[in-house]
């Protein structure tokens, strides 16, 4: 009784999401590239493209059909002799900037790249002139000094 | 009805909180003593109703009682107990719930071990735990309820999201939260130290434990969650650069950098200003790691509860404490003068370095987390930020972090000598440069990363137990020395030495992991790696509540068998959600992990197999960082501090 409840429900399942069922699988065997320079260069380049569909994952990482569709793309690009970059263009072109997880260092995502760098200089400037303006801030007193002298001089 | 009841703890203790975080603060600022005494009392009360609510909530989720709606969105009569019980916190309203009693347990915490604080320091920091308390459990109550009915409960439930369904659950999201929450204790310590214009060396010895046992459960938080996410999602990554992961190692960083600024405040009475800021930014991060995940404003694979109004509302926490502390903060920094002045060459500047490295590298992080979003508000772009930034962002403000970390750990407090640090560092920087080359000779034709990784881990490793070693002195006993040697420096080389193995793994499986993919007959055999792997077969297996194709494949080295894996991929009728559950040989010096797939149409599986270079000492290095900060802990000093009453100050080493 107990098994013909979960075939139920498994059927109940397909029907509502037959998709779902069927994972389609991260990178799966038959994309794999004969010539092993080119399928190092796929998935390097797959490993930097977010899944559209998908919540942050490269298309690298999702099993989700668009991602498998991307992945054999790049493959294709590849095979007609395309650069990496002139395939990140053809992706960028059909479905924008957003599935770049590597963003394009121009424009306002300067301020991005440079945030680290500049925030880094700018408190090591600032713990650097702090320091100057506190060194040799407490000379001794005449009266502390002469206070010193004979402790020394005990 | 208990339910019910349930409910109105949870409702009492939102009035208990508001007491707790109004009287003790007006007492303290009227020197009322009876007002004040009213703290302890209130904090523990608020944690009993809270504790009381969740305890109604787990028997809830234990009887499957699906007139609660929130058991019967998460929970299922077959699913196994383990995960009902864990099933509590897999959702908002629950892990909120969650969220609510640690924090309560914290105030608690601070009435109970806090007997030799200062009775007006007591009072506010308690008062602020309360506070924060307050915000908490309207928003539970208010937005996230999790004792709302269902007027015609359901015969079953929807079940737990399957990926949520995994051991992992039981022990991840309890070690997060009592990172997170944590560190609201240092909060509240910077919100009364600022309230009473006043920070000395004993206020930093009573903050910094609260400190370092926050940042010890987030490392271990976080460490499980990696460590989850390496054998759970079936492609051997732990680290992805996730909104939701950097939410949690934001406050992380600064914890990191908290714990050691506190420790210059506790020794030299320098810092001060920096440190209060940091405490509040720590506990500031954690709520902006609240607001990432529960707000669904940052497209995540962990978010749960995508809801605006709740973000809005945590928002408003957020801004209410972050922004209220720092207001408090500009008024009250001037009071903070540092007593102690420092060389530029000293142990002083060391940890303000390892200040700024850490908290660019937590800004780093930050920028890249929120950019996505500050750049559809500015300009409308749809943009990602992911790996390869943070991978070129973020490493190198860590790789210079490990390159100063041991002779930063050497120099001496007020005036060092970094000549002499680095003369005695030389074995160490041969011996790191040594292994290096090992690595660099051992790989053939792979990037840098592997071999700078193990130097620079070599590097961090073998300073922290030199430095160990350097503190027994020169001659004599010294292997009695240092088995004597105060805890806090054994914890000091522990967490180091952790650092540095965590460092090396991290490269060592970026750069020597081997993967392959490929169709597998039964039967039949093939290379990976130096293995052989043989596909003896593929049965289907029934599970409580799945149902399972389970693979059987036998592992061996030049004939003699190694192990015999099973992978398995799992689909969940009620959630109807296929899972994959990889199977790992763990090793000392390599992890085994393999993955089974589709059937294909011209006969044979897909399998996909790993072998993962030095895997398990990712989580071994944070184990070890958790334990350093552990045996940091146990210091006499905070033992002994517990029963003196007189704060004094404590001298230099």
């Amino acid at each position: 009784m107990m098994r013909f409840g979960k075939a139920l429900l498994v059927a109940g399942a397909l029907i509502v999401a037959p998709q779902a069922l069927i994972p389609v699988w991260a990178v799966q065997p038959d994309e794999v590239l004969d010539d092993p320079v080119l399928e190092t260069r796929a998935r390097a380049i797959s490993r930097s493209v977010r899944c559209p569909v998908c919540q942050g994952e490269s298309i690298d990482d999702s099993d989700a059909r668009i991602s498998r569709d991307l992945r054999l793309i790049i493959r294709e690009r590849l095979l007609a002799g395309d650069s990496d970059s002139e395939i990140l263009d053809f992706l960028v072109a059909r479905y924008g900037e957003f599935v770049l997880f590597d963003p394009p260092k121009s424009g306002t995502n300067l301020i991005l790249w440079l945030a680290g760098p500049v925030t880094l200089l700018v408190a090591g400037g600032v713990l650097l002139s702090t320091r100057r303006k506190t060194r040799g801030e407490e000379p001794l007193t005449a009266a502390e000094q002469a206070r010193l002298d004979e402790i020394l001089k005990r | 009805m208990i339910v019910e009841l349930g409910h109105f703890a949870l409702i009492l203790a939102f009035m208990v909180a508001v007491v707790q975080a109004v009287v003790p603060l007006w007492g303290a600022h009227r020197r009322n003593a009876a007002l004040m005494a009213m703290a302890g009392p209130a904090a523990v009360t608020q944690f009993l109703l809270v504790a009381f609510a969740f305890a109604v909530l787990t028997r809830a989720f234990v009887t499957s009682d699906f007139s609660l709606a929130v058991v019967t969105a998460n929970s299922h009569t077959l699913k196994p107990m383990l995960y009902k019980v864990s099933g509590v916190w897999g959702n908002h309203e629950g892990s909120l719930l969650l969220w609510v009693l640690i924090l309560a347990l914290f105030g608690a915490s601070a009435a109970w071990f806090g007997q030799n604080l200062p009775v007006a320091l007591k009072a506010r920091v308690i008062a602020v735990q309360g506070a924060i308390g307050v915000a908490f459990l309207a928003f539970s109550i208010f937005t996230s309820n999790p004792f709302l009915r269902l007027a015609v409960p359901p015969l079953d439930g929807e079940d737990l999201n399957p990926l949520l369904q995994d051991p992992g659950l039981a022990f991840h999201p309890p070690f997060l939260y009592l990172g997170y929450v944590g560190l609201s204790m240092a909060f509240s310590f910077a919100v009364a130290a600022l309230i009473e214009g006043k920070v000395d060396a004993a206020w930093a010895r009573w903050v910094r434990p609260w400190t370092l046992a926050a940042w010890v459960f987030l490392t271990i938080g976080i460490a499980l969650g990696s460590w989850w996410a390496y054998y759970e999602l079936g492609w051997g990554g732990f680290w992805f650069w996730d909104p939701v992961e950097n939410a949690s190692f934001m406050p992380w960083l600064l914890a990191a950098a908290l714990l050691h600024s506190a420790i210059v405040v506790e020794k030299r009475e320098s810092l001060k200003a920096w440190t209060i800021l940091l405490a509040i930014m720590a506990f500031g991060f954690s709520l902006i790691g609240t607001f990432i995940v529960r707000s669904g404003v940052i497209t995540s694979v962990h978010s749960f509860a995508s809801d605006p109004q709740r973000g809005l509302f945590i928002l408003g926490i957020l801004a209410f404490f972050t922004g209220g502390a720092l207001v408090l903060f500009a008024f009250r920094a001037s009071a903070m003068q540092a007593k102690g002045l420092f060389g530029l060459v000293s142990r002083e500047s060391a940890l303000v370095v390892n200040n700024i490295l850490l908290a660019v590298s937590a800004l780093v992080v930050f920028i890249g987390t929120i950019w996505p979003l500050v750049a559809e508000m500015t300009s409308g772009r749809t943009i990602s930020v992911g790996e390869p930034f943070f991978n070129a962002a973020f490493t190198p403000f860590f790789v210079a972090l490990a390159v100063i970390l041991p002779p930063g750990a050497m120099l001496a407090w007020k005036r060092g000598d970094i000549g002499r640090a680095m003369r005695s560092l030389g074995p160490v920087a041969v011996l790191a440069v040594a292994i290096g080359g090992l690595a660099f000779a051992m790989q053939t034709g792979r990037s840098g990363l592997g071999p700078i990784g193990a130097a620079l881990g070599a590097w961090v490793v073998f300073g922290a137990l030199w430095d160990l070693w350097q503190r027994t002195g020169r001659s004599g006993d010294r292997f009695g020395r240092l088995r004597r040697l105060p805890r806090a420096d054994w914890g000091k080389a522990v967490a180091h030495a952790g650092l540095g193995v965590t460092i090396f793994a991290c490269a060592a499986m970026n750069a020597w992991a081997i993967e392959d993919i490929r169709v597998a007959r039964l039967g039949e055999s093939y290379p990976l790696g130096s293995y052989e792997v043989t596909l003896r077969a593929v049965n289907e297996v029934e599970g409580p509540n799945y149902l399972s194709t389970m693979a059987e494949l036998e592992v061996s080295r030049a004939g003699v068998p190694v192990a015999v894996l099973y992978p398995e991929k799992r689909v969940y009728p009620v959630q109807a959600m296929p899972t994959t559950e990889a199977a790992i040989d763990y090793g000392f010096l390599r992890d085994l992990y393999l993955v089974i797939g589709d059937p294909q149409q011209g006969g044979g599986w897909a399998v996909r197999g790993y072998i993962k270079p030095f895997a398990n000492w990712i989580w071994a290095g944070s184990i070890l960082m958790a334990l350093g900060g552990a045996l940091s802990l146990t210091d006499r000093r905070y033992r002994v501090a517990a029963g003196a009453r007189k704060p004094a100050g404590v001298p230099a080493e």
